[in-house]
């Protein structure tokens, strides 16, 4: 079938929304999530929904691309009755620069560094669901040093990714002091990564069969100066917004979801926890080596931006656990596998040996080979599952590698957690369901 | 052709072509006239998230190792299903021939399924039949083609170097 007879066949044609009447009560009924299957067997007849309003008295205003509180370029297609928000679409797109079909062209050694700039505030996260992917396919084992390794780095990329948002949100809701204080924070973990990886983002650390390099000497002072000043920040943060009459009334009771709602909508991350279903992949799912160290799931009750907000307050608080446990029993060893196939020779050997040069040179150049086969390793990110489906046809790219986004998810939840709402209010939703639209349009 | 993994075996449903375990990880191979029933069949069987869904173009992969009574295809719709309950993930396979794109939605049975089907169709060109608004949602909406196939070319500009003759 030919482009023009698949293009004639859809309904594809301009992303606009489409007149009022054409909406009918059952997509009504779904966005309002009255169609899904609820707690008591309760089902709602979509003509019963109280929804009225006239297509003459509704306005649509387009929120966006390059709106300062969209965090990126996303745009946001309101209907509006006065301020009232009606129906929303998000319309993404505006970052793809296909880096799913990049990936095919990358070998498995190159891959990590076009990963690394999709979700470009917790890059760690990115490398590391792709070299776990690889590893399974090969079947490698990487040793334990690297595995705690990748989990005291992850988590440190989960508090400065947290932070980066606690700044982003206090921008949203005019409280300048957070952002400055969150840049602040988020500048000593940035540092840390600086003198680990040589890159304060976009690392390329994590690779298949371990990680690039060691901690450097004297790692252990400079991790715990971070994790003993940063929940003392967050306790700071704790008292200036979340006992503060403005920043309560711009939160409490804004964006509701429901848990059935938010799982129907397979909304992960803080979203799905604020809404009280204990889901966490590090502890429902345990990889690398979560179920050594000892941390609680922060759970929400209300699922509203507040309570969205305290998870994320409370997980800083959380990984900082997890960090302090990484460095009092992080095993000695190699920080990468001795697997000959993946892992290049020393760079001491190279002066000395011929054949340890041309190892070094056929691994950067082409790579290693990766049998045939397809596997999904899911980990949590700071915004969610962050999944990779790899299938390898037994060369030295992947033949596909797919990357699913926590964020490209998330924004399903928004027409639900708009409507209703004022549009004063959709700014500190959009903000708590805390898209990164590298990771949305990949 | 590996045994019924016991996801496979619980359900006992038809449509169910193979089922095979890889890495641990458990793949139900399904027939596309009966994909729908056996999702809203594992969907009461308290697989309540649709984690993932994304579709695969085998074109330079055909001879790719499928069980038995699977006739393989050249795209594949991939549905990754997860159970909070259960702690379980499932993957669904289907194979979609190039002649006849088309796959029934899984929207009324996870509304979280509707950006990803839209992304499989803008990026593969596989129409979710009923969808409720199926419209491309990365490209731009009068982009020609779909670029994650593997005979869309990727489009590279050469590299030009510093005093090389140039074009001829």
């Amino acid at each position: 079938m030919t482009d023009e007879e698949l293009v004639a066949e859809t309904s594809e044609g301009l992303q606009e929304l489409q007149d009022l009447d054409e909406t009918s009560p059952e997509e009504l009924a779904i966005e309002q999530g009255t169609s899904l299957r609820l707690a008591e067997g309760l089902v709602l007849d979509p003509g019963d929904m109280d929804v009225e309003f006239g297509a003459d008295e509704t306005m649509i205003i387009n929120m966006g691309p390059q709106h300062p509180s969209t965090h990126g370029v996303l745009r946001i297609m309101l209907e509006l009755e006065g301020e009232t928000v009606l129906r929303s679409k998000p319309i993404i797109g505006y970052l793809h620069t296909g880096m799913e079909k990049t990936g095919e062209q990358l070998t498995y050694v190159q891959g990590a560094t076009n990963v690394t700039r999709m979700d470009y505030l917790s890059p760690l996260h990115n490398e590391l669901v792709y070299a776990l992917a690889t590893e399974a396919l090969l079947g490698i084992e990487v040793p334990r040093r690297a595995t705690w390794i990748r989990m005291l780095m992850t988590e440190l990329n989960r508090i400065s990714s947290h932070v980066m948002w606690m700044a982003t949100n206090g921008m949203d809701l005019a409280s300048t002091s957070m952002m400055i204080y969150g840049f602040r924070d988020r500048e000593m973990v940035l540092s840390f990564f600086e003198k680990t990886t040589g890159l304060r983002m976009n690392h390329d650390y994590i690779r298949p069969g371990g990680v690039a390099a060691d901690l450097p000497d004297g790692w252990e002072d400079d991790v715990m100066a971070i994790v003993e000043t940063i929940p003392g920040r967050v306790d700071e943060y704790d008292e200036m917004l979340t006992g503060q009459p403005i920043f309560k009334q711009r939160t409490e009771g804004v964006g509701l979801i429901s848990p059935e709602l938010a799982v129907a909508m397979s909304a992960t991350g803080p979203i799905l926890r604020a809404s009280g279903v204990a889901w966490d992949l590090r502890r429902s799912m345990p990889y690398l080596a979560y179920d050594e160290v000892d941390f609680d799931v922060i759970v929400g009750t209300v699922g509203d931006t507040y309570d969205r907000y305290a998870v994320r307050l409370n997980e800083i608080r959380e990984s900082c656990k997890i960090v302090r446990q990484c460095v009092e029993k992080m095993p000695r060893g190699d920080y990468r596998t001795q697997d000959k196939k993946v892992t290049p020779p020393p760079r001491a050997r190279i002066d000395e040996s011929m054949e340890a040069l041309i190892h070094h040179f056929k691994i950067f150049t082409r790579g290693f080979e990766v049998p045939a086969g397809e596997v999904y390793v899911a980990i949590e990110s700071p915004r969610g599952e962050l999944g990779c489906y790899m299938v390898a046809d037994g060369s030295n790219k992947p033949y596909r590698m797919h990357i699913r986004g926590p964020s490209f998810v998330n924004l399903q939840s928004l027409p639900p957690l708009l409507r209703g709402g004022l549009i004063a209010d959709a700014i500190a939703v959009i903000s708590s369901v805390d898209p990164v639209m590298g990771e949305v349009d990949r | 052709m590996s045994a019924a993994g016991p996801i496979a075996a619980e359900l006992a449903v038809e449509g169910i072509v193979a089922s095979s375990g890889v890495l641990g990880q458990e793949v139900l191979h399904l027939d596309r006239e009966r994909y729908l029933d056996v999702v809203a069949t594992l969907r009461d069987a308290a697989f309540d998230m649709c984690a993932d869904l994304c579709a695969v173009d085998y074109l330079h992969h055909l001879d790719r190792s499928l069980p038995e009574a699977v006739t393989p295809e050249r795209f594949e719709v991939v549905v990754n299903l997860l159970s909070l309950a259960r702690q379980l993930r499932v993957r669904l396979r289907v194979q979609v021939p190039e002649s006849d794109p088309v796959v029934p939605t899984l929207f009324p049975l996870y509304p979280g399924s509707e950006n990803m089907e839209r992304e499989a169709y803008d990026l593969f060109g596989i129409r979710f039949e009923g969808h409720p608004d199926h419209t491309r949602i990365l490209m731009p909406d009068d982009w020609e083609g779909h670029p994650l196939r593997k005979d869309y070319s990727v489009g590279r500009v050469p590299v030009q170097f510093k005093e090389a003759p140039g074009p001829r």
